[in-house]
């Protein structure tokens, strides 16, 4: 299989490349990059104008499965994936059941190699059930390839738990993903606490809850020597904090995720539950506050937190409805339009924080594209105005905020492992 | 003029001065009608009104149902108990069914906040919001505001106080858009506790002082305290509350001489309000009960005309 990539803007941002030329993949790998390749190759892509990055890696979905295959399964999710120009992405654990050992970690990666259309990386859980008490077997996950551990969905409240779950990683230099928030302090709220909570009656969610874990974890991961990953950042005051541990040398790494700065908390007013993500949409300030952080180096990934539910969970009284929405097949779309059409950044810092940043921190050999890498590659044509219908979702949940909105920039082919997998023009 | 053109009537938040001065105005000729030997006008004739109740009510319900049967609409009454409605789909299924019954109108009372929102957007027939959670009871400040227009003519530049429970209260919500849009300057007081965060940004004054409440206020909404509500530890207890917070003749012998006590009722005697107050010369409470009405009236016969011309 052999694939030629004409005349496309190359972005390589671990090798800091930004240029126009032609690209041959053979055999799963990048063959040659040059500014004009004669070679024959079995397809051929004309890319004039669009943008070529390396597969994006999304640190940050919640496949369903096992256990809720009626809102995602593997299969679904990667499809989906592929569409939006991902290419990798990262499992988080909390499914049923939970993926808390070695054991389930096996049964996942069995499933994964028989359904998955993308490449799917598995986090193990922190705790056992992610219930916060008992550590899981850290050497074993890593001894089946996991890199990352955590709890998401959940904070570890108890910091001598997490002081050794920290520990252990470090021991075995895998990354702690922390999911920050103190439940205590979010009082069972359903929005950001403030005017919001207040104009809808709602309990809220303060910002508190959010940045004093941050402000902990952090702590505790700088005493332990272990590298911490904050995970879907929301507010300004998490921003300072990790600013300052950076400043610190503190082996700190985060992401937030393209709601965090495309949406903020008036989108929810009219009680729309696709508006409805834990932690909430918050003010203008800290969105701006994202932005900057997204610009100056701050916040280092942009992964989407893909959450989704079925209708019956989220067509329901906002209180009641599940937290989370799916973003996959608009993550790019929306990134591109609110950092890059707005001039907020480049396209090697788009390259930076989807795909090469999330692979550097998961250890994978992903996120640059130079000769002889592996050939997972994201066209963008980023002049193209679209709109995500619903029909359109390739998820099985369709719990999108951003369904129907105007966005300019859009995958139109994904190589995966030297394969088109995906495409949305007709082909050359 | 302001013509009203929405299909329901979800809370005062996103509605126009001019469209709240509207409803104001029509229920000023239809209270007239209750008045009557005969308390009946054809205006809703042919139209099923459906009180979608999913927590227990007196008088919001029967005051709706009143409201409806002088405008010669057909009533149907739904009571549910909240605690066997455990799953939304419930309320948007009920809603369909009750669309598909080619009913008119929804009244719903309901105690998720958002959830005539959330009812509004999945049926085509109009729903009036009879209260949401902490969120909206947008005919109850309504009412309130028309008693204040009928006892003192005008809103604009009135000092309004509203004591109690701030934080959970969807009269205390719907009052602060309604008050506030037509002019009024409004404080709210309550124990720290039950103040929601930043509720200043509504265009508010906060104090934690009954007697800085009434002192200088044309007029008082003195709030049920819900003790038996989820509010739980949250605020002193009963007793404590009467002694702090509690409006009584004496508390009032320091406020100007001819302000008005409202109340949404049910009256919680000795507890937010002392017996001699409620029943006081300057008590409104039971003319509120018979504005209802007409606010309900006009309300329900707004929302019909909307959808004819559609």
């Amino acid at each position: 299989m052999s694939i030629l990539i004409k005349r496309g803007q190359l972005i390589d941002p671990h090798n800091k490349v930004d240029k126009v030329c032609d690209i041959l993949v053979e055999k799963g790998k990048i063959k040659r990059i040059a500014k004009t390749i004669s070679a024959k190759a079995q397809q051929v892509i004309d890319a004039n104008g669009c943008v070529v990055l390396p597969g994006l890696v999304d640190m940050h979905v919640h496949l369903r499965e096992p256990g809720r295959e009626d809102k995602e399964t593997i299969a679904s999710a990667t499809r989906a994936a592929i569409k939006g120009g991902v290419t990798s992405l990262l499992a988080m654990p909390n499914t049923t059941p939970c993926i808390d050992s070695p054991q389930a970690v096996s049964v996942l990666q069995k499933a994964i190699s028989k359904t998955a259309k993308a490449h799917v990386f598995i986090a193990g859980a922190i705790t056992r059930g992610r219930k916060g008490h008992e550590i899981v077997d850290i050497a074993g996950l890593k001894a089946k390839g996991v890199m990352v551990v955590t709890d998401d969905g959940s904070s570890v409240d108890d910091e001598k738990v997490l002081m050794q779950a920290m520990q252990q990683a470090k021991k075995h230099s895998m990354v702690v993903m922390c999911h920050c928030e103190d439940a205590a302090l979010s009082d069972e709220g359903s929005v950001n606490r403030g005017l919001t909570s207040t104009r809808m009656g709602l309990r809220g969610i303060s910002k508190e809850s959010e940045f004093k874990r941050v402000e902990r974890d952090i702590a505790i991961a700088n005493k332990a020597g272990a590298h911490i990953h904050i995970a879907h950042v929301s507010c300004k005051e998490s921003v300072e904090i990790i600013r300052k541990a950076k400043k610190n040398r503190i082996q700190v790494t985060a992401e937030t995720c393209p709601h965090y700065f495309a949406l903020s908390e008036t989108d929810v007013l009219d009680f729309d539950t696709n508006m409805k993500m834990n932690p909430p949409l918050r003010g203008t300030e800290d969105v701006a506050a994202i932005k900057k952080a997204l610009a100056d180096g701050t916040i280092d990934v942009v992964a989407s937190d893909h959450a989704p539910h079925t209708d019956n969970e989220k067509d329901i009284e906002f209180e009641r409805a599940a937290f989370g929405i799916i973003g996959l097949e608009t993550g790019l779309g929306v990134t591109v339009t609110e950092l890059l059409q707005t001039r907020l950044i480049s396209w090697q810092r788009i390259a930076e924080l989807l795909s090469a940043n999330p692979a550097k921190i998961l250890g994978l050999n992903k996120g640059s594209l130079a000769q002889g890498d592996d050939a997972d590659i994201a066209i963008v044509d980023p002049h193209q105005d679209w709109a995500l219908t619903k029909k359109e979702i390739l998820s099985k949940s369709k719990n999108s905020p951003f369904i129907n909105r105007r966005l300019k920039g859009r995958t139109v082919y994904t190589i995966l492992a030297g394969k088109l997998v995906y495409s949305c023009r007709e082909q050359a | 003029m302001t013509k009203w053109r929405q299909k329901d009537l979800l809370g005062l938040e996103n509605l126009s001065k001019e469209h709240i001065e509207l409803i104001l105005s029509t229920a000023e000729s239809f209270k007239e009608v209750s008045t009557r030997g005969i308390k009946k006008v054809p205006a809703l004739r042919g139209k099923t009104v459906v009180n979608l109740f999913y927590e227990p009510s007196t008088r919001t319900r029967v005051s709706f149902e009143i409201a409806a049967k002088r405008l010669s609409a057909d009533v149907i009454n739904i009571a549910t108990e909240t605690s066997s409605v455990k799953k939304g789909e419930t309320l948007i299924d009920t809603g369909l069914s009750i669309q598909a019954l080619k009913a008119d109108v929804i009244v719903v009372r309901h105690n998720a906040s958002g959830a005539a929102t959330m009812l509004a957007r999945h049926v085509d027939i109009s729903v009036v919001n009879a209260g949401d959670g902490w969120h909206e009871h947008p005919t109850q400040a309504l009412l309130d505001i028309f008693t204040l227009k009928q006892k003192l003519g005008n809103i604009k530049g009135l000092r309004v106080s509203i004591v109690g429970d701030i934080a959970h209260s969807r009269v205390a919500r719907s009052n602060i858009w309604g008050l506030t849009k037509l002019g009024a300057k409004v404080t709210v007081c309550a124990p720290e506790l039950l103040i929601p965060p930043e509720v200043e940004k509504m265009g508010v004054s906060v104090t934690h002082s009954i007697d800085s409440a009434l002192a200088n206020a044309d007029a008082v909404n003195v709030l049920r305290m819900q003790f038996e509500r989820d509010a739980g530890a949250a605020f002193p207890k009963q007793l404590e509350y009467f002694r702090n917070f509690a409006v009584t003749e004496e508390r009032l012998k320091k406020a100007k001489k001819d302000i008005i006590i409202m109340h949404p009722g049910p009256i919680n005697r000795g507890i937010e309000i002392s017996s001699a107050v409620a029943d006081g010369k300057n008590s409104v409470i039971l003319e509120q009960v018979t504005n209802g009405i007409a606010i309900r009236m006009a309300v329900l016969f707004l929302i019909s005309q909307a959808r004819r011309t559609q």
